[in-house]
Order: structure tokens, then sequence, then C-alpha cells
């Protein structure tokens, strides 16, 4: 059962999700950025969506089950193609749009496909696990993918600071849930602490990308060269 | 296996991103210089040290909260805690770890010292809106 604590977080995450597209709107920000900010209306609906459900069915009906996973795995695809988008933007002047379009999904078939290759052998509820897996796998293929951004912003001195914090919360958030992840297929009864933190992981995205729209311009500049752990 | 990799893989790229991010979050705040009223209570005039850090965050907790700064704060101190757990566990192996945590601490404490610039002005905006109505 959910608890206050976690009713509380999930409030929290829904307006901060809701904010995201008003800030987003107020800085003219809302085409520019447009998967990002369909990723966190998406996320809006879905909360809003579950809760109903929750309301009518249950926390412990299949119901709420089903649609809680499934629609984690959309949500997830929503993602990975706001990350996606944000490869468009950096590499916006090299015309690359048509090769990263394709590279998308090529990677996303191949994670599918690696995905059902895992799960194949389930007797029982076979979509179910594949959908759980899917999730899983983008989320670390996502972070993966950040990373490689990440090195390309370095490369390439990209100077563009709304853009570089997008994509480094992207990969804080991309890393704490495929290393939660990772935990509880180690450790499958994961214990009260990481219980009470996951539901904290998903407020950081929407809080990021809420100060990045509000609070830089998007002629705000910076030197990326700075910003890695290890100076070039 | 497989989710050791994943773990391990994660937890490294998840330091290196919030790193990355925290110095994003500083980086607007080091071009910005202090007002001589700021540089009085803080004791920083143009460089600060990590010292300074707990200082200003003590005077930044005696001004009223503004909600558009907390969180930025939050994370400059969750990032000025893993520096202090750097600087006192691989730092003492590693000189050259150890000047850089001094330096990233002593830009933390200066993004704290901006903050609460921006906290003062907050306030007195506040103050002077009040006087008004």
């Amino acid at each position: 059962m959910l608890g206050p604590y976690e009713y509380v977080i999930w409030l929290l995450c829904t307006i901060l999700e809701a904010a995201v597209l008003v800030c987003a709107f107020k800085k003219n920000a809302l085409r520019r950025y447009l998967f990002l900010n369909v990723y966190m209306a998406a996320s809006v609906v879905v909360s809003i969506a579950r809760f109903d459900i929750l309301s009518h069915y249950g926390f412990t009906s299949n119901e709420y089950l089903y649609f809680y996973y499934y629609s984690d795995s959309l949500l997830t695809i929503a993602l990975y193609f706001a990350l996606a988008s944000l490869y468009s933007h950096i590499f916006s002047e090299l015309k690359a749009e048509r090769v990263i379009r394709f590279g998308t999904l090529f990677l996303l078939c191949a994670t599918s496909l690696f995905s059902y290759a895992v799960v194949q052998q389930s007797t029982s509820r076979l979509v179910t696990h594949f959908v759980l897996e899917l999730s899983q796998n983008l989320y670390f293929v996502g972070l993966v993918l950040t990373y490689v951004l990440w090195a390309a912003i370095l490369k390439m001195r990209e100077t563009r600071t709304r853009l570089i914090q997008l994509v480094l919360s992207m990969g804080v958030y991309f890393s704490l849930f495929a290393a939660n992840f990772a935990v509880q297929n180690l450790y499958h009864s994961t214990g009260s602490f990481f219980a009470m933190l996951t539901p904290l992981f998903g407020c950081f995205l929407p809080l990021s990308w809420c100060y990045a729209f509000m609070k830089l311009p998007e002629e705000a500049r910076i030197t990326p060269s700075r910003l890695a752990v290890v100076p070039r | 296996m497989m989710a050791a990799f994943i773990l391990v893989c994660s937890v490294v790229l998840l330091l290196q991103f919030f790193v990355s991010y925290c110095r994003s979050l500083i980086a607007a705040s080091a071009k910005q210089m202090l007002s001589p009223e700021v540089q009085d209570v803080t004791g920083i005039s143009r460089a600060a040290s990590g010292e300074d850090f707990a200082r200003v965050i003590q005077l930044l907790r005696l001004c009223p909260d503004s909600p558009a700064d907390r969180n930025s704060i939050q994370a400059i101190g969750a990032y000025f805690r893993l520096l202090n757990f750097l600087r006192s566990t691989l730092a003492r192996m590693v000189p050259s770890m150890h000047a850089w945590t001094e330096s990233e601490r002593g830009h933390c404490a200066y993004f704290a010292a901006v903050a609460l610039e921006r906290r003062i002005a907050f306030s007195r905006g506040m103050l002077a809106q009040q006087m008004e109505s």
C-alpha cells in the first residue's frame, strides 16, 4: 500500500512536471524543446490516469499493476525520443537529422529484440515481462547514449548553457534509475532505504528542467571543458 | 554478473554527470561580482575557500527562504558533502585531487555567497512591496 510519503512525493512530482510545461511556455521554449515537453505532458497525463485507476481498483489490483508497468514502458520510450531530440539539437549544424532518426529507431529495435531474447523463456505473462525488461534496458541504453552525447558536447565545444544542463540532468536521471534497477536485480528484496529514495529520483528531472527553462536564458553560454570531471 | 556491471557503470556515470551538473550550476555564479556589503558580511573578497561554506550557509538560513534558489543550494550542498568525502579519503593519497577538491569547495562557497546576495535582494524587494501596500 502507498503511505502518505509516497502520495506527497507523487503529487510533488506531478506538480513539478506541470511546472516544466508552464516554465517552457513562459520562456518560449515549448516548441524548441518539443519532445522534452511532450514527455513531461505525457508524464502528467499518466500520473492522473494512474491515480484514477488506483482510486477505482486499488493498489493490489491487476488493472493498476498492468497500467503502471505498461505506461512506464511507454514513458521510457518517450524519454528515449526526448534524448534523441537533444542529439538533433547538438548536431543541428551537421544536418544529421536523418542519421539520428535512423540510429534512434535502430537502437530501439535492437533493445526490444534483446529484451525479448531475455524474457522468451517465461511461459506466463510474456508481454508483461517483456515490457518490464524493455523499460529497464532502455534506461541503461539511455544512460550510455547520454554519456556519448556529453562526450560530443565536450568534443564539439557546445556552449549553450540550457542545452548542456538539460543533457546533464538527463544523465543524472538515467544513471539514478539504471543503478536503482541494477540494485533491485542484485538484491531482490530492496531495503526500506532504497524504497524511500526511489520516488524521490522521479522528482529530479522535472526539478532540473524547471530550473533550466526558468533561470537560464536561451542565449546563456558556458565553456563546457570547465565542467568535465577531468579538466581538458 | 550483468546487473553488477550495470550497477558499477551507472554509479561511475552518475558521479560524472552529478559533478558536471553541479559545476554548470556554479559556473553561472562564478562570473558574478559580490557587492561590498556581502563581501563584508561573508569575509569573501575575491576567491572563496571551502572553509567559508558553512558560515555562508548559516547566513543564508538567516534570510527569508527564496523558492527560486532553494533546490540549487541543496544540490550544491550535496556536491560540497561529496567533495568533503573525497577530500578525507581519496585526496589524502592523490595530491592533485586534494588541490582540485579545495578549489571546488571554494567555488561552492562562492556560489553560496552569490545566493546570499540574491536572497538579500529578494528580502529587500519583499520589504519594499510591503511598505508600498
